[in-house]
């Protein structure tokens, strides 16, 4: 089967160079192995957050000279970066994901935990706080839904408090939650959003405003639209103040939402997604991918003129360890790896580890290598990459993005 | 091998990070409450029937078997598998006579197909289907399929058989009931295309039920002893150089992977040869060994929903492709969603409500696409959603069947051998 290009890894990566080709008319397919991190999604993509151990707030882009020569941000270079990620929350928009936020100055997020985190977009309903600005609430409302483990107040008070932020915990219930709790496992962001939607969310608002009043703001779970906005409109319409949500444990709703968007703007343009299925190798000489041989199409290949490969890092299964060995899977891609297996971690927990930067090497175009030799038709994007630690930097989604936009510019010559 | 290899049990629920992807694909958790969800019931469920079998839920039995969650587990948990094994292993219920009944589909229907005007007259009356449900819980609200009182394989004794023998490629065709006892027009689709394109088809030497509908229902010494004939027939076909086609997506699921996976029959010597005819069109097509050359005058708009087998099996995109070729053929994508019927599931009484809920967002999506047709490669599909929307259902194959040039494909095939006679 022939495809003008093929992107392996249907994630957050995956997903935008794909929309990108498709857009440009490209016959494109995507193989996905099952679903992506996306699920784990909190609702703020980072760009970089912490650069010389210090929170970056204004400028990020400035501060991409302190990073390690080989970086993906120092590669692109600065002044691409800002074009490529220009095009970010126009995409999201694309696909019916609203984000506030700047590549001129990092905002705050709020996390689940109750600290504020440097963050570079923002889905319009989580918590986004300008840093140099006042805290906007004097009084808020953490509302947590009857029996819901994931969601953690007391953490978030903690949190608020030592900002000034006046924090009063309520738990409300309505009638078409308790369904859920027939079964003690089910109680879930992602199953209450199935039945949160028309008169049930009208029920919670009037809760939500019984327990919310003299609150400057209410602060609750992601529990709401799954599958749209609409009731998270709805809910917003209904309650008397401001409504924000905080992401929970995972499957996140703003991840499945974020996932499902994405996926539906790729196949509405045209191009072909291929689920649950896991490419097992590839044949490469001369310098090109030529095909790829995948679980379920067995011994029918895939063809194409250009390849991306976005399988993620260790958790996405792009790199894979055993007792012995770290290797690239899918292609057996060249490594940064190295030797011997002390050399991956140290043993301070909380230590930059050595395993997280590493990565399939590329040239300065993100061709990757194999046997020492340039893959020229492939690009390697996102957390497969070498050279970055997204954990201590803050700059996973932003290196995803960039990357995966940056091999669609060249693949499709926008 | 490594100590991490020698950790992982052959069904790898030790691959489970608890993530609950899985959960959020199911479309039984989606409208049951009661059903535990594929994580719980699957993974998490099986450490603890490992450690005493009195942890079985007699829940698991509302998962439907599509296979969903081992679509959406990004660690490749073989979670539907879990589960089904652990309803064979150990629910502690027989199955009914009603259960017993829809599981022997070929038995059944090669009685019903023998009395077919009369069974297909009773089974829509409305005191015959309130006396079903109330005897034996059989959902009144269920169509029932039709019966065909010639089956297929005796059509194609009669029609077929001498006229396939004149071609020089030649495949198997593993036809399943639905085709034999209800619609042996979809074989005939099969035929029609295949023999256009200069390829002649033989049947299979025995064939019995796939077992699909045994192994829901938990009759697995049956569905063993028929799945041990079927693989007798396929290995002697394939050993006499045919590759096996069929028409049915559950059907070719069912004998490349539940097989091995549920039954623990070893095929591995011939999986590879057993394909949906739609596949085996593509590759040929592909390849340029076969030319389509379809009718100026098909005109279709045609919403193609990929069945959940289909899904797992990843092969939805030959058949659409294919499809898609069609030049009058105005193709219309559905998001993936369970129909809700998985088999015999959405005929019982107690499940019935579910099935429809299941297949609610699927329903609204065919009504509101405003399609002619509905094309899936899933006869249980097909009947769930012509009943549920009152949108015709047609295999892509016999979509593929109707647009074709016969003529001008023989001619572009350099085939000789006159079509069957209708």
């Amino acid at each position: 089967m022939k495809f003008d290009t093929i992107i392996i890894g249907g994630g957050l990566s995956g997903l935008v160079s794909g929309i990108e080709c498709a857009r440009a008319g490209q016959r494109t397919a995507i193989v996905s192995a099952g679903q992506s991190a996306l699920h784990f999604w909190s609702g703020s993509f980072e760009l970089l957050g912490h650069a010389d151990g210090k929170a970056v707030i204004a400028d990020p882009l400035s501060h991409i000279q302190s990073l390690p020569e080989r970086h993906p941000y120092r590669v692109i270079g600065a002044d691409r970066l800002r074009s490529l990620l220009g095009r970010v929350p126009s995409i999201l928009g694309d696909a019916g994901l609203k984000v506030s936020g700047s590549l001129d100055a990092n905002h705050l997020r709020l996390t689940p935990l109750g600290f504020m985190k440097p963050a570079w977009l923002t889905l319009n309903d989580y918590v986004a706080l300008d840093a140099d600005a006042p805290m906007p609430w004097k009084k808020v409302a953490l509302v947590n839904i009857y029996s819901y483990l994931d969601f953690y107040p007391r953490f978030l008070a903690a949190g608020l408090e030592k900002k000034g932020v006046e924090c009063h915990m309520a738990t409300v219930n309505i009638p078409q939650l308790d369904i859920l709790r027939r079964s003690t496992t089910e109680m879930r962001a992602t199953n209450m959003s199935r039945f949160l939607t028309d008169e049930a969310v009208d029920d919670l608002a009037f809760k939500i405003n019984e327990v919310a009043t003299g609150c400057d703001a209410v602060i609750m779970p992601a529990i709401l639209g799954i599958f749209s906005d609409e009731p998270v409109e709805r809910l917003r319409r209904a309650v008397k103040c401001p409504v924000w949500f905080i992401p929970t444990t995972p499957a996140s709703v703003p991840g499945v939402r974020c996932q499902l968007s994405l996926r539906d703007l790729f196949i509405r343009l045209g191009g072909e997604f291929l689920p649950g299925d896991t490419v097992k190798r590839g044949e490469i000489s001369d310098g090109r991918l030529h095909r790829l041989y995948t679980v379920n199409l067995g011994d029918m290949p895939l063809e194409a003129d250009n390849f991306v490969i976005s399988t993620g890092s260790f958790f996405g299964h792009g790199l894979i360890a055993d007792m012995e060995h770290i290797y690239e899977p899918a292609l057996g891609l060249d490594l940064n790896v190295s030797e011997g297996r002390t050399a991956w971690y140290d043993k301070d927990f909380y230590a930059p580890q050595p395993y997280m930067t590493f990565g399939v090497v590329t040239d300065d175009d993100f061709h990757p290598s194999w046997h020492g030799r340039t893959v020229s038709n492939l690009y390697a994007t996102g957390a497969l990459l070498a050279g970055f630690n997204a954990l201590k930097e803050g700059s996973g989604a932003g290196i995803t993005l960039a990357t995966a936009l940056h091999a669609a510019s060249r693949i499709t010559g926008a | 091998m490594t100590l991490q290899q020698q950790n992982i049990s052959d069904n790898n629920f030790e691959s489970c990070i608890k993530c609950t992807i899985c959960t959020v694909y199911c479309p039984v958790t989606a409208v049951n409450p009661d059903y535990p969800g594929p994580k719980q019931a699957g993974p998490d469920g099986e450490r603890y029937r490992l450690k005493k079998p009195l942890f079985y839920d007699e829940a698991l039995k509302y998962c439907l078997n599509c296979k969903r969650c081992e679509v959406a587990c990004p660690n490749d948990v073989r979670i539907g598998d879990i589960i089904q094994s652990a309803r064979i292993k150990y629910a502690k219920s027989r199955p009914s006579l009603r259960d017993t009944m829809l599981a022997n589909t070929d038995f059944v229907g090669s009685m019903a197909s023998t009395f077919a005007p009369l069974v297909n007259f009773t089974l829509g009356l409305r005191p015959v289907k309130y006396l079903m449900d109330a005897t034996m819980g059989i959902d009144e609200h269920r169509t029932f399929p039709k019966y065909s009182s010639t089956r297929f394989e005796t059509w194609y004794r009669r029609k077929a058989a001498d006229t396939q023998a004149k071609f020089d490629r030649q495949v198997a065709y593993f036809h399943g009931c639905y085709v034999n006892y209800n619609f042996p027009q979809l074989g005939r689709d099969f035929i029609k295309v295949f023999n256009a394109i200069g390829i002649g088809v033989q049947l299979l030497g025995k064939e019995k039920c796939c077992g699909v509908a045994k192994i829901a229902n938990r009759c697995i010494k049956e569905a063993t002893r028929d799945a041990e004939l079927n693989l007798r027939s396929i290995r002697e076909a394939v050993g006499n150089g045919l590759d096996v086609m069929l028409t049915s997506s559950t059907c070719c699921f069912t004998i490349r992977d539940e097989y091995p996976h549920l039954l623990h029959l070893d095929n591995a010597d011939v999986r590879d040869h057993i394909s949906l005819a739609m596949r085996t069109l593509y590759r040929l097509v592909d390849e340029g060994k076969a030319k389509l050359v379809f009718r100026k005058d098909f005109h279709k708009r045609v919403a193609y929903h990929v069945p959940c087998h289909m899904e797992k099996l990843g092969w939805g995109i030959y058949s659409s492709t294919l499809m898609k070729m069609i030049p009058g053929l105005d193709f219309v994508h559905l998001d993936p969603h369970c129909c809700g019927i998985a088999g015999t599931y959405g005929f019982k009484k107690e499940y019935y409500d579910y099935s429809q809920g299941i297949g609610r967002p699927l329903f609204d999506q065919i009504l509101e696409s405003k399609v002619d047709s509905v094309a899936t490669d899933c006869e249980t599909c097909k009947w769930q959603i012509e009943m549920s929307t009152g949108v015709p259902v047609e295999n892509p194959i016999s979509l593929i069947a109707q647009a074709l040039d016969v003529e001008a494909t023989m001619k572009a095939n350099g085939v000789t051998v006159p079509p069957v006679a209708d």
